[in-house]
């Protein structure tokens, strides 16, 4: 056992499936980075709102005015360079960092894309993406080397793998495979498609989709993994996600997924892409074909196979935290990022704060957008912790505004997958004797309900 | 083989780049099993929207004309036969009031209308001083129907204390100038959906949040919620800040209106919800028929039980919420919690239902 991981550990493969997917996510960052821009969100999202929602822990993380623009500039500049493959490793830090902290300055925006981004970058930096067609190589040719090590392009598949794994998990439950649920709201209301507009009122296409998307996520991993049924897979990762990219606004991240799922192919599929590459600007790529083994201290070697090993062990564990809580994780979403539960909620709340005077009893009631973005007002309302933070946002407010010894209510109802809507947090509870925190917030009334299932 | 991906990749990112167009016309010719917005949209605009503004119309062209001939002529009777018009005025406008799109939108429709509490001392400054523009955003709470309200109720204690401050020319002038100006504005609004924008608003049938039912339902929840639930009934019941505050009532100083108005706005709302048509007892589509057609009849019962019980609740609120709100404003509250209720079962789970989001703003999702 021990014999074959090391035998394992000290096997080499050829660099070129690693470095396409080093050119294909450089430019695709860089094209969101743009698109981003361009869709005017930079303003929108973290210079227009007065107060941004912070994850617990990072409540440093703030968005720094007019210089967020140049936070992007950074984190486009640093795409590109690790699109070339220029000064490699301090672009992929720089990204990571730059990308990271953009996702922390506000919760609102939470995806799992933008997160899969985050720790895809983070893997990189410990990869040596660069020792083959970048620039890199080509100035340095002790830094060229054609072979690298097999568990530098594993961990990607690995790591796309989990994502899509747990991404199948999560559709294991009845909401989603009895019920089809969000889809059968989500799906209708599509009908003005071409072509499939018509076909998307039916209900059987809502279980249908709901149970192709389940099996899809779950097997599409193995069936990549094997050659045999590798190009077939690989055809429906380009209808899946193309279908999806059709359906939901979900931006860049189909194609981020269809130029990952390369990686799976052999490296005779990179080096065509390569000499593609190669082509069309002119570069000599047998420059790089050079059959050298890649080299690492023994030291490094073993300290960045310790970074990945715990890396992979905590993205196998992280998922699986909402056991710790004993409610209903639909509904009190205790545990719920992180995990690759993507698109099995529609809900959506409704939250009216209410402001106490204790000492004169005197009450009234807040205007939410008077401090929050019509999208933040959305994400807010149905989601405990940023109801407690904006309570207590709430507080500081007016307490600047001279009121003395607030209390702050809520009366919230929440909607979830086609249920009707209930209340959501105690309206008797003042929000100011919670701090947030990782542990059971006491205050979300119950479900009444079951979703069964993961 | 790599041919055929190279293909399936094209073909499927022109696909991609069609799919975010959107071409309106033909959503669904072969009509089964499918619900069609555009059939709704036709009849809201035509037999809900369009008729409802050629009536009010007509009644806001009979207050010009009576208001002139009370200028001309200014008599008890014809300040009597004013009021009532301008009653019945105030009353139809509430069925055209939550229809904010469109012409009504851009004009600011319905804030030159009804933004109330009146500024009233602004407005006997301007009637002194003879100088004013009633077209400036500024002057919303100089003119429309408060101004009405005040300008043939609140002058004086007695009809011939009323009818004695309109000896002075510039009384006249400018009531007769806010009537003209309420016409005219309705004018240009019922003309647009009789002519141009109602073809264009039938046509949005797009399911983006640039499609009319995605726009015309926003401003239907927003009616409700801002100007019914909290102009009418939230403000003077203090229901936002613990105090009652009787001069927010609507038509404050009419006698036994403000009751009528309440009412005539949530029939207006229940009626569209039901899809009914305006004047008649017909019946179209609207969220009513579209809930049932997502399986959600229950909602759409849950609705309309909510609206009955808020009618029925109103059946104990005094003709005139001013007393009510004096004498027992806890009624006030009740009514408003009543409200706030149905604001919930359409502001959150209608419009789940339905996949419409409240307040677009775009961006990604997972």
């Amino acid at each position: 056992m021990r014999r074959s991981v090391t035998k394992y550990f000290n096997s080499f493969t050829d660099a070129a499936p690693l470095a396409v997917f080093r050119i294909g996510f450089g430019i695709l960052m860089l094209a969101s980075i743009i698109r981003f821009y361009l869709n005017g969100w930079i303003e929108k999202l973290y210079i227009t709102p007065k107060f941004h929602f912070s994850y617990y822990g990072f409540e440093w993380v703030k968005p720094l005015g007019d210089f967020t623009y140049l936070l992007f500039i950074i984190c486009g500049l640093a795409a590109f360079f690790v699109a070339i493959g220029y000064k490699y490793r301090i672009a992929i830090i720089t990204f990571f960092l730059s990308f990271t902290y953009i996702e922390l300055m506000d919760k609102t925006t939470y995806l799992n894309h933008y997160y899969f981004i985050s720790i895809l970058s983070f893997i990189l930096i410990f990869l040596p993406a660069n020792s083959y067609f970048s620039l890199d190589a080509w100035k340095n040719s002790g830094k060229a080397f054609q072979k690298i090590p097999r568990w530098c392009i594993d961990c990607i598949k690995l790591l796309l793998a989990i994502v899509y794994f747990y991404a199948g998990l999560a559709k294991l439950n009845s909401d989603w495979l009895i019920r089809a649920m969000p889809l059968k709201i989500w799906l209708p209301s599509k009908y003005d498609l071409p072509f499939l507009g018509d076909l998307m009122q039916q209900e059987w296409i809502s279980y249908a989709f709901s149970w192709s998307g389940m099996l899809y996520d779950l097997l599409i991993p193995f069936l990549l993994l094997y050659r045999r049924t590798r190009f077939a897979a690989f055809l429906a990762v380009i209808i899946f996600h193309v279908l999806t990219r059709v359906l939901f606004p979900i931006g860049m991240f189909p194609y981020i997924m269809i130029v990952s799922a390369l990686i799976f192919f052999s490296p005779r599929v990179h080096h065509q892409i390569l000499n593609k590459i190669s082509s069309w600007f002119n570069i000599s790529k047998v420059k790089f074909d050079n059959n050298k083994l890649f080299q690492n201290k023994p030291k490094q070697k073993k300290f960045t196979i310790l970074v990945v090993a715990i890396f992979f062990i905590l993205q196998l564990i992280l998922p699986w935290r909402y056991l710790l809580y004993s409610n209903e994780l639909f509904w009190t979403e205790e545990g719920y990022r992180f995990s690759w539960r993507v698109m099995l909620m529609e809900k959506a709340g409704y939250a009216e704060f209410k402001v106490v005077d204790a000492d004169s009893g005197k009450r009234f009631y807040v205007n939410n957008s008077d401090f929050l973005t019509p999208f933040q007002e959305k994400q807010m309302s149905f989601q405990p912790d940023f109801i407690l933070q904006y309570a207590h946002f709430l507080a500081d407010h007016f307490r600047k505004e001279g009121h003395s010894n607030i209390e702050v209510y809520v009366e919230s109802y929440v909607g979830l997958n086609g249920r009707k809507s209930k209340p959501y947090i105690s309206a008797d509870v003042n929000l100011l004797n919670f701090d947030d925190s990782f542990e059971h917030k006491t205050f979300i009334l119950p479900f009444y309900d079951e979703i069964k299932g993961l | 083989m790599k041919k055929i991906s190279r293909i399936l990749i094209l073909a499927s990112l022109i696909f991609t780049a069609c799919s975010s167009e959107n071409d309106g016309a033909e959503s669904n010719e072969n009509g089964v099993d499918t619900f069609d917005r555009g059939a709704m949209l036709a009849n809201w605009a035509d037999n809900i929207i369009a008729p409802s503004f050629n009536n009010f119309k007509s009644t806001t062209q009979q207050l010009e004309d009576l208001t002139l001939a009370f200028t001309l002529n200014p008599s008890e009777e014809n300040l009597i036969a004013l009021r009532n018009q301008f009653e019945s005025s105030y009353v139809n406008f509430q069925t055209v009031a939550m229809f904010d799109i469109g012409k009504a939108e851009e004009l600011s429709y319905r804030r030159f209308l009804n933004t109330y509490p009146l500024a009233t001392s602004d407005v006997e400054n301007k009637i002194a001083s003879g100088s004013y523009n009633l077209e400036l955003p500024s002057s919303f709470k100089e003119q429309g129907f408060p101004a009405l309200d005040y300008l043939l109720n609140g002058l004086g204690e007695t009809d011939a204390d009323i009818v004695a401050k309109y000896s002075a020319e510039n009384y006249k002038n400018y009531l007769l100038d806010v009537s003209k100006r309420i016409n005219s504005l309705t004018e240009e609004v019922n003309s647009s959906w009789q002519g141009d924008y109602r073809d264009t608003f039938v046509s949005g049938t797009s399911s983006s949040s640039t499609g009319s039912v995605d726009r015309f339902t926003n401003k239907y929840i927003m009616y409700y919620e801002t100007f019914l639930r909290s102009g009418k009934i939230g403000y003077p019941a203090g229901a936002f800040t613990g105090t009652p505050s009787p001069i927010n009532v609507e038509a404050y100083y009419s006698a036994d209106l403000s009751k009528k108005l309440y009412l005539q706005a949530i029939k207006t709302t229940q009626d569209f919800f039901n899809g009914k048509y305006f004047n008649s007892s017909s019946t179209g589509m609207s969220y009513k028929q579209y809930l049932e057609f997502l399986d959600r009849g229950d909602l759409a019962d849950d609705i309309l039980s909510q609206f009955g019980t808020i009618n029925s609740q109103a059946i104990n609120l005094n003709d005139s919420f001013k007393s009510q709100v004096e004498t027992n404003n806890t009624l006030m509250l009740v009514a408003f919690d009543e409200l706030q209720k149905e604001v919930v079962l359409l502001k959150l789970d209608m419009v789940q239902a339905l996949s419409i989001s409240i307040n677009y703003v775009d961006s990604d999702g997972d």
